[in-house]
């Protein structure tokens, strides 16, 4: 009882920190902090607000939301800390696909109506199935986690490696995708916060009911076999909703690194439950985190912007290496 | 009495439909849309250095009201407002300016975005001379300059290359040139505009147009073609001599090389207004290679 009181109320708490980041970055943009949204009348003003920076700071926690789901998900069905959508090359595959689609429609990779955007989620959800599936069948299984771990790293580099081939194939969509290759909020709008929404209530609502397998998991395979768990089903859907999640993020801001690793961890050393409350409370981590990170590049050194991506790479980083040597401290 | 009425309806009508005819403006861009001004526009945000030289080129600088990060040409552009670079536009930044016409390359992120946001678009990106023509012309109009007007300013670009490749020396064409645009290394083939020049100065590049433009090229190629002189902007100063095989190029050993200074390399690698001085730098080079030859 006391666990699920602690777990509702980080819950509640990390909303309410997302809430309060919207709302803060409604009021954070290309002249640094401004308050100028008070009852502006202008209506240029009125225009940047509600189309430019609320879309914006509600996408930046979508997609953190989406990406922190992501890593708890892989994390609980891998049983692996260190799994995360990049180091299972699902990130990887999620660009191959968006590098082939932006070069065989020649559009730009950053389109807004509805059919291109849903067409590019689809490819990179389908990369992000492709790279998975490679590296589990590379691994041959997840029982190995050495194995798992250079499957994903080998996957990731070689579909890395493809998508930089294809973007240099055709020149026009070379700037396009070095863009993309710097993960960015600053171009998603409305739809792409509608698509994002939709990908992370299926997401969310399909593994959280799933959570159960996830946590007999935790007690080994052949446990959970014996508990009578649909094991072969229930992981191809949860790899199902992983890779929609990481594809959906990935095809709306391009590559954001960490935020999908350092979020489960930064929940597990908050509270101690079930994977019921590690994968909401995971996503609520990632979304307060990479809005923070967002709210935090757009004013850095405003009026110029820092591209979120290499934002999170740094705090991720940094906080992981924190992590990291606490807890060979308290080994010690 | 009723045909009367019906004829001065008429008369009404067609005079409005002349009215909204004169005041739009429709002009066509690379992505072959037709780009819709209300009025010539006079609030311009340029993303890309070559058209933010193309509308100062055509007397119309005080409409700019911001530019991207490197545009540096003319020295007033330089106090405008930044609004990022072709990766990262500052979407925000944009928007905040109230531009009525926003004119970038092709490739830059987020023109839908823009578009989406209500912003008019024009997206340009010269390549070849004719390209820079097409743009001199395409931003006149949308400029609501008179037809003459963009034709003069681009009688005036191609005169000037005319008078280089006119500059340059019998002996200066019989060379063979690699030119040199980014030191990845990217060069100009004869279908860029740089390639276009020297085929106008009857110069033979080592790349042929089958290429493409731009191709990024492996060094080796280089090396097998044996240039008789080697022209490479100001980011290639460092790499150029340390590249394997290179030194031993006859280019090299005999010193036909130009590296053009960051403010030449500008001048020279932009298809934009300035594209004769640029010509006029490649002539000068080649007349200095051709005079050192023995």
């Amino acid at each position: 009882m006391n666990l699920r009181w602690s777990a509702l109320s980080w819950s509640l708490a990390l909303l309410l920190l997302g809430l309060l980041g919207v709302l803060g970055g409604t009021a954070v943009g290309s002249q640094g902090v401004e308050m100028w949204w008070l009852g502006s009348p202008d209506p240029v003003v009125q225009h940047i607000i509600w189309d430019i920076r609320l879309p914006r700071s509600l996408g930046a926690w979508l997609g953190g939301a989406l990406l922190g789901l992501a890593g708890a998900v892989a994390q609980g069905l891998f049983r692996n800390p260190l799994a995360d959508p990049y180091l299972l090359g699902s990130a990887s595959g999620a660009s191959l696909g968006v590098s082939l689609y932006v070069s065989l429609l020649g559009g730009s990779v950053m389109a807004v109506g509805w059919l291109p955007r849903l067409g590019m989620t689809g490819a990179a959800f389908g990369g992000a199935v492709l790279a998975v599936m490679v590296t589990l069948f590379l691994a041959r299984g997840v029982q190995q986690t050495v194995r798992l771990l250079l499957a994903g790293v080998v996957v990731g580099v070689v579909l890395g490696a493809l998508a930089s081939l294809v973007a240099l194939m055709s020149p026009q969509v070379m700037q396009a995708m070095q863009g993309f290759l710097l993960g960015s909020t600053a171009f998603i709008g409305w739809s792409a916060c509608a698509l994002m929404a939709l990908a992370l209530g299926v997401c969310l609502s399909g593994s959280w009911a799933l959570s159960r397998v996830l946590d007999a998991l935790t007690l080994g395979e052949s446990t959970a076999q014996s508990l009578g768990v649909p094991l072969p089903q229930a992981r191809l859907l949860l790899v199902g909703f992983l890779s929609l999640a990481t594809g959906a993020a990935v095809a709306q801001m391009g590559l954001i690194a960490f935020v999908g690793l350092a979020a489960p961890h930064a929940v597990r050393s908050l509270v101690r439950c079930t994977h019921a409350g590690v994968l909401v409370l995971s996503a609520w981590m990632g979304a307060a985190l990479l809005l923070m990170a967002d709210v935090l590049a757009r004013s850095l050194m405003a009026p110029q912007e820092m591209p979120v991506g290499v934002l999170t790479a740094i705090l991720g980083g940094a906080y992981l290496l924190w992590r990291m040597n606490r807890i060979g401290a308290g080994r010690s | 009495m009723l045909e009367r009425w019906m004829q001065l309806l008429i008369l009404a009508l067609s005079l409005a439909l002349m009215c909204s005819a004169a005041q739009g403006i429709t002009v066509w861009d690379d992505r072959q849309q037709a780009v819709v001004l209300a009025k010539p526009a006079q609030r311009i945000v340029s993303l890309l250095p070559s058209l933010t030289e193309t509308v100062c080129a055509l007397g119309q600088c005080a409409k700019l009201v911001g530019v991207d990060r490197y545009s540096n040409w003319p020295d007033s552009v330089k106090s405008l407002p930044r609004m990022g670079g072709g990766i990262d536009p500052n979407i925000e930044s944009i928007v905040a300016q109230k531009p009525d016409l926003v004119l970038l390359a092709g490739s830059t992120r987020g023109i839908e975005r823009l578009q989406s946001l209500g912003i008019t678009v024009l997206s340009l990106e010269p390549r070849t001379h004719s390209d820079v023509k097409r743009a001199v012309l395409t931003i006149a109009q949308a400029l609501g300059l008179t037809p003459t007007e963009g034709e003069r300013v681009w009688r005036e670009i191609d005169t000037g290359v005319e008078t280089a490749v006119q500059s340059l020396s019998a002996q200066a064409r019989l060379q063979r040139v690699y030119l040199e645009v980014s030191p990845t290394p990217y060069g100009a083939s004869e279908s860029s505009f740089m390639g276009e020049t020297l085929l106008r100065m009857g110069v033979r590049n080592i790349l042929p147009a089958a290429l493409g433009p731009f191709p990024q090229i492996n060094p080796e190629w280089v090396v097998r073609a044996q240039p008789d002189v080697i022209l490479a902007g100001d980011s290639s100063r460092q790499s150029l001599l340390k590249r394997p095989g290179w030194a031993q190029l006859r280019a090299v050993q005999q010193d036909r090389i130009c590296v053009f200074s960051q403010d030449q390399s500008d001048v020279v690698m932009r298809a934009g207004p300035r594209m004769a001085e640029g010509a006029r730098w490649i002539a000068q080079c080649l007349n200095r290679t051709a005079r050192g030859t023995p």
